[in-house]
């Protein structure tokens, strides 16, 4: 593969709080249009990580570039902007809305109402809203929960929730999604249908970087793999490679039982 | 695939603000009390500063202690701008709104870049300076002294200086401002601005940029209290520092949480329950005690106001909408079936 493919370049990153090193001069690219995994025992880093590359967390140093952005020291939203939206570990839905306006401030992006027109609610922004109405609704089926679309979020079950922040991610048009164990809490005919849509949007074009827990899920979905432990990324490859790689199985895979059977 | 419409997620109908205008506009027709009269036209000044509050309070989550500041700068602008200039208080007004726009910017941009509530303590040191400018700068405003001589405001010739007139002009723009609330707040800004309180995180990692939001919010609330002391500015024709000061931002946010700032028509009914009460406190104390002064108000209202947060801590409109509701739904037994519901999005501890 070419460079041109890397969509995203992690480089040397590395976050301190105070003594703990939580993650330690990290480096990694990932592909346009791959399934990028992060896997690690419980508290090797991972999401840390992923704050720094969403800017949640600033970085005490290395770079994150996304095609020609230079992410470090940006904003969540300016990230955003860019293209690169996350879902969160422990759920963060909008609990005081509705699911579709949930998903419908995803696609807070995509949209143009300001205060003035809003306010005048001119023609524009009956279409605009309609049109976003529709896409919502869309990215919901995507997900198999339309028919929960007029429930205010968090009477929906736990899985649902988590399906709910997928489409809300999905409605920004994002051209990379970070995903936090998107399937803790799902039952196995919810994974299943899960890990068929991230294929699914794949295909269209995006790109995603997951951490998850479940094995079977990891080695099923993703092109490649990056192994961390205590904050150290210890091996990288495709999902064979990971499984013959006597360090990584030493480290992390052989504790799997102890580790990760509740993440 | 079925029709998307829009109304299945705003699901409110006209019926209860069409009811409630209509009765308003036409109740000078069988009451034609000046004292009435002028009730209202105080309701609706204050009605017009909760409006703006609640978007900031009860969608951005942002408390400010200073809009009593903007109702000033508003009051003085118009006063300034017709008395002193001599020039037309649509002119005033406007340069008012704008003037308190900007200033809301200038003390909203270092406020908002600190996490937590730092904007009650901006706005209540804010206030104090400008009231303090409003009574130093006496060639400007008169000073302690006050402003008089303030013009009347007219329209194409048509004056407003009745009191009944002016109950109709107060009143189109308390609807007025309704509207636009709840455009805003059935759109992508309002989505945006209740998003702030559901999830600040997921809130920037979908995109919005929270600062800007808190700002607008902001200036928008300024906006319309400076359009209200406009107003109040060309009906009471003098006005002096202490319609401003900090007593009164604090009846203000008393009335946005006694009302409920879920909703925008808890602005209505925050200041009618405040207004109504004071009037019969007036009448009433001085026949118990006849020494008792002012402060039995603030008292009076203070308790209020910690047995509403206790009983109803999102304030008396909700009350109101659910008796609203039961209303209706013995209506529809008899009717075909009707959209219920207020204006009223789900939004803070609504649902626990
Ligand atoms: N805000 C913080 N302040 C101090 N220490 C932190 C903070 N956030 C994370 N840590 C520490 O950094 C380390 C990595 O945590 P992180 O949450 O990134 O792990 P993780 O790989 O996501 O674990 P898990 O699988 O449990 O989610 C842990 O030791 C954690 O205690
Ligand atoms: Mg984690």
């Amino acid at each position: 593969m070419t460079r041109e493919n890397v969509i995203l370049k992690v480089d040397n990153l590395t976050k301190q709080f105070g003594g703990v090193i939580a993650v330690n001069e990290v480096s990694f690219d990932v592909k346009k249009g791959e399934i990028f995994a992060v896997i690690g025992p419980n508290g090797a880093g991972k999401t840390t990580l992923f704050n720094m590359i969403t800017g949640v967390l600033p970085s005490t140093s290395g770079q994150v570039v996304f095609e020609n952005h230079k992410l470090t020291g940006k904003k969540p939203y300016q990230i955003a902007k860019i293209g690169v939206t996350r879902t969160f570990q422990n759920l963060e839905v909008f609990s005081n809305m509705t699911v579709i306006e949930n998903v419908m401030t995803g696609a807070h992006l995509t949209m143009k109402t300001n205060l003035f027109t809003a306010g005048l609610r001119l023609p524009m922004v009956v279409k605009e809203e309609r049109k976003t109405m529709e896409k919502a609704m869309e990215c919901l089926e995507r997900v198999g929960i339309a028919h929960l679309a007029y429930k205010m979020s968090p009477t929906l079950p736990y899985g649902s929730q988590r399906l709910l922040e997928i489409a809300r991610a999905a409605a920004s048009n994002p051209k990379l999604i970070l995903l936090d164990e998107p399937m803790a809490g799902l039952n196995s005919e919810e994974s299943r249908q899960l890990i068929e849509v991230i294929l699914k949007m794949r295909e269209d074009g995006l790109t995603f970087v997951f951490v998850e827990h479940d094995m079977e899920t990891v080695m099923s979905m993703s092109d490649r793999i990056v192994v961390m432990d205590n904050g150290v990324k210890i091996g990288e490859g495709t999902p064979e490679e990971v499984y013959q790689n006597p360090k990584i199985v030493a480290a992390y895979l052989g504790d799997e039982e102890e580790d990760t059977v509740y993440a | 695939m079925e029709k998307k419409d829009l109304k299945k997620i705003y699901h409110n109908s006209p019926a209860g603000p069409i009811i409630f205008t209509v009765l308003l506009f036409l109740m000078p027709v069988f009451i034609s009390s000046n004292y009435i009269f002028t009730i209202f036209i105080m309701i609706g000044f204050y009605a017009l500063v909760c409006n703006g509050m609640t978007m900031l309070t009860g969608f951005a989550g942002q408390i400010s202690l200073g809009q009593a500041t903007f109702y000033g700068i508003g009051a003085y602008s118009s006063a300034i701008v017709t008395g002193t200039y001599g020039l037309s208080p649509w002119i005033g007004m406007i340069a008012g709104m704008i003037l308190g726009a900007l200033i809301a910017l200038i003390v909203g941009i270092p406020t908002f870049r600190l996490k937590g509530h730092y904007l009650a303590l901006a706005t209540l040191g804010f206030g104090i300076i400008v009231y303090t400018s409003f009574k130093e700068m006496k060639d400007l405003t008169g000073g302690s002294n006050g402003f008089f001589g303030i013009p009347t405001i007219n329209l194409f010739g048509f004056e407003f200086n009745n009191d009944l007139r002016y109950f109709y002009l107060v009143w189109v723009f308390v609807m007025i401002g309704l509207i636009f609330s709840r455009n805003i707040i059935h759109s992508r800004i309002g989505r945006a601005l209740r998003s702030i309180e559901g999830s600040e995180v997921a809130s920037d990692a979908v995109g919005v940029n929270i600062m800007n939001y808190k700002l607008q919010a902001f200036m928008l609330s300024a906006m319309f209290a400076s359009l209200s002391g406009s107003l109040l500015a060309h009906y009471v024709t003098f006005i002096n520092p202490e319609l401003f000061g900090a007593m009164t931002s604090i009846y203000f946010l008393l009335m946005v949480i006694i009302g409920g700032s879920s909703s925008i028509w808890g602005s209505i009914v925050g200041a009618a329950t405040y207004v109504l009460l004071g009037e019969i406190l007036k009448q009433l104390v001085p026949m118990f005690l006849p020494s008792a002064g002012g402060e039995f108000e603030i008292m009076f209202f203070g308790i209020l106001l910690v047995v509403t947060l206790i009983y109803m801590p999102n304030g008396l409109y909700p009350q109101f909408e659910k008796l609203f509701s039961k209303f209706k739904k013995k209506k529809e037994k008899v009717q075909p079936p009707l959209q219920v519901g207020g204006d009223r999005v789900a939004s803070g501890g609504e649902n626990q």
